[in-house]
């Protein structure tokens, strides 16, 4: 409790809640937040907390659609209000998804109903190219050990990783916006997250897979695999508490299935992105591989003329 | 002409002279001759002005074009604040950088892997492509750059790369070994600091200080990707 950065965090929630009691004027939205008060589910002691955020957050949305006209999304200006963020609170979420905390939602507390794009974007970009480039790095240091692995750019592998990461990131919290709409009917408390904040908390949640991929260079199997779970561990159980208190209320069967749904899907990226970047190069490894997209001819060639970039 | 007519039809009754009422008295049957010239002063300047470019040589116009592009080469190599390469931006330089580069970093076309290098138009694309996106960054994030200015900057900054290119092509031309991979890594890192050093000489003021480093890693994830282009380049 004593660390300067507890200190400021708790500055912050302070300042929030004057925020949230300042502005008072909503009265058609203050007869849906009544019967809050006498709601108790098991979500840690900040039940009341829970409750004073959502009067927040709802208040804040009718202030700023009263106050704010939104600009045409023809203009420029629209655009920028995606990108309304400065260094010190890119950090701030990209910490908050490094470190998922249960009572410490995501979307309240890191983005305060202000997703930017920023971040997502990217980090996708920068996922993209370090998965192309260390997955060819493997290929070097594996060339190093084993002189009779040919060598090759496979520059194609960055067209594959910007294409799979941007789809993934931009394609999956579009259906999971749609699903969350779809399923508005049925919460009585909390509005679903916009498209933006579900964005946001894909994009963001990537991020632990840049180190790992990083120590994915580590040529050491099993070690690769502990890093992979854990990234996974980590990254999945930020979406899983980021969306939680919105799938809370929904009845059990189709909570279940949709957090179930975005683990498994997770898990897919992760297998996927460790099997195709970084296959493991002993040869009598390559048949058992099942991804079906191109393994890379170059392991198997006969080298022609390896000008290669180490010899050792 | 009307008022005319009736203050001569009056001219006789009325007390106060009306006017042109000794118009009818003027004879203009003969020709009053105009003379003088209606130049404006600076007409002639205009005329010069425009005969001097549309009429001077063509070795003048290409000269005066590449003595710009140079003079921003210059800039480039030895980065100081000025404003030169902003001021006067052209598209010319980053054309015949990316045009080089571009050339010199895609495969031989007896390569017909799948794996290999980057292709003419892969790396077209990203320099081109990438240097849309940070321009398009750094205009949201609130910068107060021109879109052609930033391309220019951006575009002028591969030069120290292009250098790069060049010396590894011609240290492949040696024996491959770990000594040569030292030589070209050294190389590409110190051009890759230069490039990143050079334009952010140039775009890091006109960004909103709170916002400075996430104007700045898109273009060191953009010299990155060239940089390790440029280093795992292996002639065929």
């Amino acid at each position: 409790m004593a660390a300067a950065d507890e200190l400021t965090f708790q500055e912050f929630e302070e300042a929030t809640d004057l925020l949230a009691k300042t502005p008072d004027a909503a009265t058609t939205r203050s007869d849906q937040l009544t019967p809050q008060g006498h709601v108790a589910v098991a979500m840690g002691s900040d039940e009341s907390y829970g409750a004073e955020e959502e009067t927040e957050e709802s208040d804040k949305a009718m202030l700023l659609q009263g106050e704010k006209q939104q600009p045409g999304f023809w203009t420029f200006a629209y655009y920028q209000s995606f990108f309304d963020v400065d260094t010190s609170q890119v950090l701030d979420r990209i910490k908050g998804s490094l470190l998922p905390w249960p009572s410490h939602s995501f979307v309240r507390h890191r983005l305060r109903n202000r997703p930017d794009l920023y971040g997502p974007f990217w980090i996708c970009a920068t996922l993209a190219f370090v998965l192309a480039i260390t997955g060819n790095l493997t290929l070097v240091l594996a060339q190093r050990r084993d002189p009779s692995i040919h060598y090759s750019p496979q520059f194609h592998k960055v067209t594959v990783a910007s294409i799979t990461i941007y789809c993934y990131a931009w394609l999956v919290p579009l259906a999971l916006w749609g699903f969350l709409q779809w399923r508005k009917g049925i919460r009585e408390r909390m509005g679903p997250y916009t498209f933006l904040e579900t964005v946001c908390i894909y994009g963001y949640s990537l991020f632990v897979f840049i180190p790992t991929v990083v120590l994915w260079l580590i040529p050491v199997p099993w070690l690769q695999w502990l890093f992979g779970v854990l990234a996974l561990a980590l990254s999945a159980a930020g979406l899983v508490l980021a969306l939680w208190p919105v799938i809370r209320e929904d009845t059990r069967p189709a909570a279940a299935m949709l957090l179930s749904t975005v683990v498994l899907l997770h898990s897919l990226l992760a297998l996927g992105c460790k099997l195709y970047f970084f296959q493991p190069l002993p040869l009598e490894h390559m048949a058992s591989l099942p991804q079906a997209t191109s393994l890379p001819p170059a392991t198997l060639l006969p080298s022609t003329l390896p000008r290669a970039i180490t010899t050792s | 002409m009307a008022e005319a007519m009736e203050s001569s039809g009056d001219g006789g009754t009325a007390a106060p002279r009306p006017l042109f009422a000794g118009l009818s008295d003027i004879s203009i049957s003969q020709d009053i001759p105009i003379e003088g010239e209606i130049t404006i002063p600076m007409r002639s300047h205009i005329r010069e002005f425009d005969s001097s470019t549309l009429n001077e040589s063509v070795q003048n116009t290409i000269m005066r074009d590449l003595k710009a592009v140079g003079k921003k080469f210059m800039h480039v190599l030895y980065p100081r604040k000025s404003n030169t390469l902003l001021r006067d931006w052209d598209l010319w330089g980053p054309l015949f950088l990316c045009v080089t580069l571009a050339l010199m970093l895609q495969r031989g076309s007896a390569d017909s892997e799948k794996d290999g290098g980057p292709q003419f138009a892969e790396v077209f694309v990203i320099v081109w492509f990438g240097a849309v996106t940070i321009t398009l960054n750094s205009k949201l994030l609130g910068g107060n750059i021109s879109f052609f200015q930033s391309l220019c900057v951006l575009g002028y900054c591969i030069l120290p790369l292009t250098v790069a290119m060049l010396i590894c092509r011609l240290v492949l031309l040696a024996e491959p070994g770990p000594v040569n991979f030292m030589v070209r890594l050294f190389v590409v890192i110190l051009m890759f600091a230069w490039s990143i050093i050079a334009s952010t000489a140039f775009l890091a003021d006109s960004q909103p200080p709170n916002r400075k480093a996430l104007a700045v890693y898109p273009v060191f994830l953009f010299y990155f990707v060239i940089s390790w282009m440029i280093l795992t380049f292996t002639p065929q």
